[in-house]
């Protein structure tokens, strides 16, 4: 396209600019030229050219956009780059994907897709691995999330009042949240260690005996709950906390008068404050444990066997161990689902609670 | 944390909570606790049975990190966790940075000149960081190998970038919304462009704000494991990728070595979370619960 002056552009687009007009400011113009370039460059050119070349294409409708909406639409202008980039970071990979999970194909092969419609889900709602990962999973959450609930709520009852040193030793309960699982992971493998790990060091005094957590299920599991339960307990205190501290003293008081037992006040008065918060915090704790993949990947990789895989680990194996691509697409399509569905959840929950307040 | 909120529910309580929580806390804290000890023990002393409580500290873990190679058989090998180390500083800060510039951008943008459907875009946002990363990097992993970026710094950066971006997003929202817009249009009556409002008004009174966000971004990027495992090469490596690969690997058996070098990763998320505590609800629930 000829460049024209900015100025000039402007100027023709207040006036009389017509759609084939060539201007910084006609999108529309821009939009066809990339609607030509794009299946045109990738018919002609190797795929690196291509990319290139589409995402120069891309870059030009941008600009035209820009430049047409500058100072008239301050809104979207100032969200474009946002959406852009998640649309090219997010929504077009899984939209890919999506495409992809129709397919047989593997990644690691030169052979080219080959169309298998439904097969892919077939083969995944069918396989009884995937059942009993996916239990292994809802196991796992099951445990760890109510493990958090019980041990965050404590947490925060014992934090509840103003003491001396209450910021600081707070911050030693905070502190494990902000870690990473890595190291996380690193650490109680070192703690389950058979012969020089503290617990099986604590054991073998009781027992005599070196003890080995990590090689049944159900110490292995105990093993993951523990690590990720330590992690995540404190922010489930966090939200109680806040919920807690949001109670009027006022209310406190009017019980103390009225001799009400503890549990009485805790019911009527402590409860209803908490309760929003509690079930966010459940929510948000679930949907973030479905998803466990890290903590299992370094503490068990699964194992003793496959008994402690999680649906998360699965997905790993199937995509990129054993690249079977397009089913591996299919089941991230099937854990999306149930992900989207919890965080619409979520997210109702949150909206209802800021509509109380 | 916050003092304000004294006034409204926090009672009081004595000097035996301080002593109950004391214990409580440190038990909380231990393991953290234990592995920086770990990491002061020379490597007999990281090995012995039953475990030492009191020791000669010595830094030699901490030098063999960055300095004196450990050895492997009779040669000497390089951790080479100075360039690990250097990767996440340089990946995260650069990627946080432009998720900031971005997020903020677009978080002024739906707090004050809403769109038809924005609650429809925040909530598209937010979904796009609640998806499992495992669902988002298999098409990622084969688009980043389509077009070569595999391996390099820029493929890693761009994802960490959109990685923050929702997150900034949402903080940064949470922070314009609380601010009276009424400065703003008093700027603008005085007739202020719409930049300058932005600039010399709205971002001056949310700077610390950014700067939790900036925080909380470093740190959910600085722990970042799996996209790093699947989209770092050799020379890209970020620490977390390099400490999972000690695990079982040549380096695995010597405790301290590992024990130092997870102190030197651990360190700066520790002091700086001692320094966010202010903002910590919503910054690990994404801006949605506010304080």
């Amino acid at each position: 396209m000829t460049r024209t002056p900015i100025r000039t552009a402007t100027v023709e687009a207040a006036g009389a600019s017509t759609w084939w007009t060539p201007g910084w400011s006609n999108w529309r113009l821009a939009l066809l030229v990339a609607a030509v370039v794009l299946p045109a460059s990738v018919i002609t050119f190797p795929v690196n050219t291509a990319f290139w070349l589409s995402l120069a294409a891309a870059a030009v409708v941008a600009v035209t956009a820009v430049v047409n909406a500058w100072g008239r639409q301050r809104g979207p202008l100032l969200v474009a780059p946002a959406l852009a980039l998640l649309f090219v970071t997010n929504i077009f990979p899984l939209m890919w994907s999506f495409g992809l999970s129709f397919f047989h194909y593997r990644a690691n092969r030169a052979a080219a897709p080959v169309f298998g419609g439904l097969a892919n889900y077939q083969t995944i709602l069918t396989d009884p691995t995937v059942w009993h990962r996916l239990q292994t999973t809802a196991l796992v959450v099951i445990l760890t999330v109510g493990t958090q609930m019980i041990v965050g709520f404590l947490l925060a009852l014992l934090f509840e009042k103003e003491f001396p040193g209450r910021r600081v030793l707070l911050m030693l309960v905070l502190t494990p949240m902000m870690l990473s699982y890595v190291a996380i992971g690193a650490f109680f493998r070192y703690y389950y260690e058979p012969t020089f790990g503290l617990l099986s060091q604590a054991v073998k005094v009781f027992t005599g005996r070196p003890f080995i957590l990590l090689d049944t299920r159900a110490g292995a599991l105990a093993g993951i709950v523990i690590a990720d339960a330590w992690m995540w307990s404190p922010f489930v205190m966090l939200l109680v906390l806040s919920g807690l501290v949001s109670v009027p003293a006022y209310l406190y008081e009017a019980a103390e008068v009225d001799r009400a037992s503890w549990w009485r006040r805790f019911r009527a008065i402590t409860f209803p404050y908490i309760r929003s918060l509690l079930l966010l915090a459940l929510l948000f704790r679930t949907i973030e444990a479905f998803k466990i993949f890290d903590v299992v990947f370094l503490l068990t990789e699964g194992g003793p066997g496959t008994s402690t895989e999680t649906i998360g680990v699965y997905v790993y194996r199937v995509a990129f161990q054993y690249f079977r691509t397009g089913q591996s697409t299919a089941l991230a399509y099937v854990l999306l689902f149930i992900v989207v569905v919890l965080t619409n959840l979520y997210l109702y929950f949150v909206k209802q609670r800021s509509a109380e307040a | 944390m916050r003092g304000g909120y004294r006034a409204r529910g926090v009672r009081q309580a004595g000097w035996s909570r301080t002593g109950l929580a004391a214990v409580v806390s440190f038990a909380y804290f231990f393991p953290v606790l234990w592995i920086v000890l770990t990491a002061f023990k020379t490597h007999n002393d990281a090995l012995a049975t039953p475990p030492k409580f009191i020791f000669p500290p010595t830094l030699e873990n901490f030098v063999a990190v960055f300095r004196r190679s450990y050895i492997k058989g009779f040669a000497a090998v390089d951790t080479g966790f100075d360039l690990f180390f250097f990767n996440s500083i340089f990946v995260s800060a650069a990627s946080v940075v432009l998720a900031l510039i971005i997020g903020t951008l677009a978080a002024y943008g739906f707090a004050r000149f809403p769109l038809r459907g924005t609650d429809t875009y925040l909530f598209i946002i937010l979904t796009t960081r609640m998806l499992p990363p495992i669902v988002v990097i298999i098409p990622i992993f084969l688009m980043l190998r389509v077009t070569g970026l595999s391996g390099g710094y820029s493929g890693v950066m761009l994802l960490y970038t959109a990685f923050n971006l929702p997150f900034a997003i949402w903080m940064m929202k949470s922070f314009f919304d609380e601010l009276s817009a009424d400065v703003e249009d008093a700027a603008r009556v005085d007739g202020s462009s719409e930049t300058r409002v932005f600039l010399k008004v709205s971002l001056p009174q949310v700077r610390a704000g950014l700067a939790a966000t900036a925080v909380f971004g470093l740190i959910l990027t600085w722990n970042e494991f799996l996209f790093a495992l699947l989209l770092t090469g050799v020379s890209t490596r970020t620490v977390p990728v390099a400490m999972a690969q000690t695990i079982g690997g040549d380096i695995g058996g010597r405790w301290g070595l590992l024990a130092a070098i997870e102190t030197l990763f651990l360190a700066p998320v520790i002091v700086v979370t001692f320094l966010l505590q202010h903002h910590l609800l919503r910054g690990v629930t994404f801006g949605t619960i506010k304080r």
